[in-house]
């Protein structure tokens, strides 16, 4: 089964420094850290101490809310330390490694009933790479799928192709999908670019997406968008192709291998390509970057987390971009004419006269925050059938019938990225969606 | 040290204190901050609010340099008039000459000054109580009221009319981004219902009319409009008003700028095309109503209003205002429609009602800011009914799916 999707509005940012096809095995990392903030919403529940023993696998903590949604350590070592912030909120869990890299055996699962194959999941700590829709957070297990997507390319700038990433990974992937079809009543749906070559389209139980067009061409809320938009009331399940992985590898060999291929990219890195190297292990054991002065990220540019120099690989992510620090003064900054920065507009700016050039942007804001004040842009870009700045403003007035009214069950903060990326008043987008939706979830439900 | 790094010093030295936002916006006006983003995307365009700003106040400027030179022009062309002497434009034998910018930049300059000054002050005091930081909202609003008032406009006027506009039209609401009335017009129409004699009649439109009126020297400052309403003939040519040697507001007469103008917004994506195409589609539509209307002998030439009725709908466009509305004053974002569906709707609106007060209305022929302040009274009702149709989109997909 397939169907075409042809995405029209969005835009396809070109920078500097994209990954070369080629990957490195990364150095062993000593150092693993888990951030229970990448599980938006959990409210992590310990059951481990500082100084004890685990291994690859094991349950580090649990959401309190959710008790048997569980979180497991990528690595076999010690547990370090234990940050804690206000009100002992857990920030990060460090792990130092033992370099042995044992593995908790996992139990045998058939793929027969959808009970076990959920309660499998569970256990192994696999369930956090499913997510769900609205709301956008870690999925409720007792949930009943409408559908299952799978997003099978990134379209943001700078960021992995899954295509190379999976490629020699297909047994692990096409035994994740036999078992996760078996969870839902309806289709399992996966995007690939149409040009894409993947082993993908071989299988003969998946609906394939064939998307072309720009970015957030990428994005499920998009596909599902197109395909069978999201009802009051509907749940879907979303997961990321290079975590069916990690979920075909234990279900076939029965462990919890956090190993990824990331792709390293960005116009500060001096050899950008892609290293195979694990979830949570310390970046500096395989980033060089040019100078001090520069932004790490984990994910991709338009929506990773900000990482210091001695950060971490984060759970989801699949890429680690590096660019520029923008912390300098521009003389008449505002009113020069500018060459080499992106631009929406034609106020003075003339990236319109050079569509295929690659961009070297950095961090700066180009400006200060301001309220809302141009509009009709973000429709160019925002390909979904909803009224963009009518669904933030509605958010930040925090007005739950009208966020429900206008479509908030169907978006997720990262389809705003890009809206955020060209706002002239400089709002944080993703922010507001995020906040957005936490409050719905914690309103409605 | 660099003036950059000593301005760092200062700023951090000023940071959460009372002045700041004072400091912050002149030393944002010298230099785009060093601020860089913390969360969400990790990068932006280049473009900012002061750019945005900025972009409008370049296209208005070739209209505030071809007022100050008519100002002069048509005070010089009055004097002639009253003298027996019969004078034709020439652009670089009268019209571009030293002598008229001397007397335009008199008159005009004073009121570009006392606009801004007295409009940013009230922006700084407003943003040093509040804390936050000035917005640039003003730096357009500041040069659009110069260009929409009368030439001999008393500068205490202007002065109280921009106070009134800029608190009441835009700082009540929360500033700028939040205002309901485009606060320039707040201004005109402060200044219309307060000051009614210096804002209409056929003495205010050119420089020094009112002065000599009743001495032997007096001259006349009539405006095309005004003759129309009093179904008077038109000495005017066709080319003159889309130039715009005639009377008329500062920097509204010259239709050829104005249309460089918008040209300009439009490329740059600056300005709506929708609310400006529409405009100006609503505002020929109804002239060719009340053009239809004489054809069919329903009003004659003994009704008041037969001299602006018999207009040929597609010469409203070069009379009076309603260009500068549709370029510069409709497509204000902020208190226009903000869905494409509803500029569409308010553009036309505005251009429909402009006519229909010019025409009915014959005390002040000049409709257009009453029309464009009753459409962003009802831009958000219109935004209103566009949307409900997508939200109504979803609750039928949510009762399908329930069958």
């Amino acid at each position: 089964m397939s169907v075409d999707i042809v995405v029209k509005k969005g835009l396809n940012l070109k920078l500097k420094g994209e990954a070369l096809l080629d990957t490195e095995i990364a150095e062993k990392a000593l150092k693993f850290s888990i951030y229970p903030s990448d599980f938006h919403g959990i409210y992590p529940k310990l059951i481990i101490k500082e100084n004890d023993i685990v291994k690859a696998g094991d349950i580090i903590f649990y959401d309190k809310n959710s008790e048997n949604v569980k979180f497991v350590s990528p690595i076999s070592g010690k547990i370090s330390e234990i940050v804690r912030g206000d009100r002992r909120k857990v920030l990060e869990i460090k792990i130092k490694s033992d370099g042995k890299n044992s593995f908790r055996k996992l139990s045998k699962v058939s793929n027969s009933d959808p009970a076990k194959i959920i309660d499998f999941m569970l256990d192994s700590g696999l369930w956090s790479f499913f997510k769900q829709r609205p709301y956008d957070i870690i999925a409720d297990p007792s949930s009943n799928p409408k559908e299952i997507y799978i997003s099978g390319f990134d379209s943001a700038p700078l960021s992995a192709d899954y295509d190379y990433v999976t490629a020699e990974e297909k047994i692990n992937i096409t035994t994740a999908i036999d078992y996760l079809c078996k969870l839902t009543d309806g289709s399992v749906n996966v995007s690939l670019r149409k040009e894409s070559k993947s082993f993908l389209r071989a299988l003969d139980n998946i609906n394939i997406c064939n998307v072309s067009g720009p970015h957030p061409s990428g994005n499920l809320s998009t596909i599902i968008n197109k395909i069978s938009p999201i009802n009051k009331g509907d749940v879907v399940w979303t997961l990321n192709l290079p975590d069916l992985i990690i979920i075909g590898d234990a279900i076939l060999n029965r462990k919890y291998n956090a190993e990824r291929i990331i792709a390293i990219s960005g116009s500060s890195i001096e050899s950008p390509k892609y290293f195979k190297t694990k979830i949570g292990s310390c970046i500096s054991s395989f980033l060089k970057i040019k100078h001090e002065n520069s932004r790490i990220i984990s994910g991709n540019i338009l929506s990773g987390t900000k990482l210091d120099l001695s950060g971490h690989l984060r759970h989801y992510d699949n890429e680690i971009t590096v660019i520029p620090e923008g912390n300098d003064y521009d003389l008449f900054g505002w009113a020069k004419p500018i060459f080499d920065k992106f631009s929406f507009s034609r106020a003075l700016t003339f990236s319109w006269l050079f569509p295929n050039k690659k961009y070297d942007l950095n961090t700066n804001t180009n400006g200060e925050h301001r309220a809302f004040v141009v509009t009709g842009s973000f429709e160019q870009i925002f390909p979904l059938n909803i009224y963009p700045m009518q669904i933030l403003k509605a958010c930040m007035y925090q007005d739950l019938d009208e966020m429900e009214a206008l479509g908030m069950y169907e978006v997720s903060p990262d389809d705003f990225a890009l809206t955020e990326f060209i706002c002239v008043s400089k709002q944080p987008h993703q922010d507001i969606i995020r906040k957005g939706l936490d409050l719905m979830k914690k309103e409605i439900g | 040290m660099s003036i950059k790094s000593k301005l760092h010093v200062i700023k951090e030295k000023f940071k959460g204190k009372t002045m700041a936002p004072a400091f912050n916006a002149f030393h944002t006006f010298l230099f785009t901050p060093n601020d860089v983003t913390t969360s969400g995307t990790h990068i932006k365009v280049a473009d900012d609010l002061k750019r945005t700003m900025n972009t409008v106040i370049m296209s208005l400027v070739p209209c505030l340099i071809f007022g100050i030179f008519n100002a002069g022009y048509q005070h010089n062309l009055a004097i002639d008039i009253s003298n027996g002497i019969d004078t034709q434009v020439s652009l670089f034998g009268n019209f571009l000459t030293f002598d008229n910018l001397m007397i335009g930049s008199i008159k005009v300059l004073p009121l570009v000054i006392v606009s801004y000054v007295v409009g940013l002050t009230v922006e700084f005091i407003f943003a040093v109580i509040k804390g936050h930081e000035v917005e640039e909202g003003y730096l357009v609003t500041g040069m659009l009221v110069p260009l929409i008032v009368p030439v001999d406009l008393p500068l205490w006027m202007l002065a109280v009319s921009v106070v009134f506009g800029v608190v009441i039209g835009k700082e009540v609401f929360g500033g700028t981004g939040m205002n309901i009335l485009n606060p320039a017009l707040t201004i005109r129409a402060f200044l219309f219902f307060a000051y009614p004699t210096w804002m209409s009649g056929d003495k205010v439109w050119v420089h020094d009319a009112v002065n000599r009126s009743g001495t032997p020297e007096a001259i006349s400052g009539e405006t095309i409009l005004g003759s129309y309403a009093q179904n008077q003939d038109i000495i005017y040519s066709l080319s003159d008003m889309f130039y715009g040697f005639i009377p008329g507001s500062v920097g509204e007469t010259s239709k050829l700028l104005i249309l460089f103008g918008a040209l300009f917004l439009i490329f740059s994506k600056i300005g709506s095309w929708r609310i400006i195409v529409s405009t100006l589609l609503g505002a020929l539509v109804m002239g060719l109503i009340f053009n239809v209307v004489i054809d069919s002998g329903i009003i004659n030439e003994s009704s008041k209003f037969y001299g602006l009725m018999s207009v040929p709908y597609w010469q409203h466009l070069l009379i009076g205002s309603i260009l500068f509305g549709a370029v510069f004053m409709a497509t204000d974002p902020v208190t226009a429609a903000q869905t494409n569906k509803g500029k569409w709707i308010y553009g036309f609106l505005i251009g429909f009602i402009s006519i229909m007060i010019r025409v009915f209305n014959p005390a002040y022929p000049e409709g257009v800011f009453l029309a464009i302040l009753l459409m962003n009274v009802f831009a958000p009702t219109i935004d209103h009914f566009v949307v409900q149709s997508n939200v109504k989109m979803r609750l039928n997909r949510l009762k399908i799916k329930n069958i």
